[in-house]
């Protein structure tokens, strides 16, 4: 799921050394490198703040988040595969692939609008899509469409917190923009994808 | 609570489609399975530095950093100040939302509080690093990223047109 749109030729290289990773892989690894980069500049600045004992602390209550969200992790894995294996990958394509055009985009921001639960849903479902025959328009107006217009995270904490009228007008500036960013996302990755080999 | 029925949904989820894809046969609920479990392999080591880096960058982004650049500041440079904060805001939707409001109440421009939340839904970088660069290609989130960027824009101009909210 991590990287679905791999061509399937390519065998499965979880098992392969990092250096030997063939070269579709690379720009996984470098969001990963600019990670630990920011990640290890971050702890050399708390460590300097605080000393180790402050390093430890944040260490300490981060691997208990951890420990706590793992079984959410699981569970997006096995729905993402699950929904993978079920979702007719005909029907999909035809529906939110390239050639979907306004339709696929409005059907991938609608699904974002209604899909429930958090980032451990939202996401493997995403990448499951892009498995199964979605194109990066439809999937970009899906994630979009979640963040922004989704309705959970906006009636437990935006309406409580920011306000009805605030929420309310956030919502409806924010409703074009799930299109907006599948079309853009469209319109560019036809013109980037051959020349960056993506 | 709201963390038990969260968990409730998600798992009730699991086993709606798992029965859904053991209605298929045997061999597709293996192999599905095989596949999320094998995902979660691959998955939860990269979640893991998401979880453990994510607490590190947010310890060393000064509180003050996010609220001064939510002042009223008005005009476009203080759009562009609300859009980096909504990126740099660490934790969950209460604190980006709560920092919103503070803002709006002691006086901040609403155009510039709006380019903050669509900007924090948009790029909050412990979403990003947490949940969709372990979970999703990660050109695909470079990308989806990178067509969002104008939005927290367009959503201050709209409110700036409008005069709304």
């Amino acid at each position: 799921m991590s990287n679905p749109a791999a061509p399937k030729l390519n065998p499965p290289d979880d098992d392969v050394p990092a250096g030997a990773r063939p070269k579709k892989r690379k720009p996984v690894q470098w969001s990963f490198v600019f990670i630990l980069v920011l990640v290890a500049v971050s702890v050399a600045l708390v460590w300097r703040r605080d000393g180790t004992q402050g390093v430890i602390t944040i260490f300490m209550s981060d691997v208990w988040l951890f420990a706590e969200i793992l079984p959410r992790v699981l569970a997006g894995c096995l729905l993402g595969g699950f929904i993978a294996a079920v979702l007719p990958h005909d029907r999909v394509s035809k529906s939110l692939g390239p050639h979907s055009g306004l339709k696929g985009l409005l059907i991938g921001a609608a699904f974002g609008a209604i899909l429930p639960g958090g980032p451990f849903t939202a996401y493997p479902v995403a990448s499951a899509l892009l498995a199964v025959g979605a194109d990066f328009g439809a999937t970009i107006a899906m994630v979009v469409s979640w963040t922004l217009i989704g309705y959970g995270r906006a009636i437990s904490w935006e309406l409580p917190i920011m306000g009805t009228e605030f929420t309310l007008w956030r919502i409806v500036i924010s409703l074009p923009m799930p299109i907006l960013a599948g079309v853009l996302g469209r319109f560019v990755y036809v013109r980037v994808k051959e020349r960056f080999e993506l | 609570m709201s963390a038990l029925l969260v968990d409730i949904v998600l798992w009730g989820s699991v086993l709606g489609v798992g029965l859904l894809t053991f209605m298929r046969g045997k061999p597709v609920f293996q192999a599905a399975m095989k596949q999320g479990v094998g995902d979660f392999i691959n998955i939860a080591p990269r979640v893991g530095i998401g979880v453990i880096g994510a607490g590190f960058i947010a310890a060393i982004i000064p509180p003050e950093f996010i609220i001064s650049s939510l002042g009223p500041d008005t005009g476009w440079f203080g759009v562009l100040m609300a859009t980096i904060a909504g990126a740099a805001t660490p934790g969950g939707p209460v604190i980006g939302f709560s920092l919103g409001a503070v803002a709006l109440k002691s006086g901040a421009g609403a155009p510039q509080v709006m380019a903050y939340v669509v900007a924090w839904a948009l790029f909050a970088f412990q979403r990003m690093i947490l949940w969709e660069i372990p979970f999703m290609p990660a050109r695909f989130v470079w990308f989806r990223a990178a067509v969002s960027l104008p939005f927290p824009f367009l959503a201050a101009a709209l409110s700036m047109l409008s005069g709304k909210p």
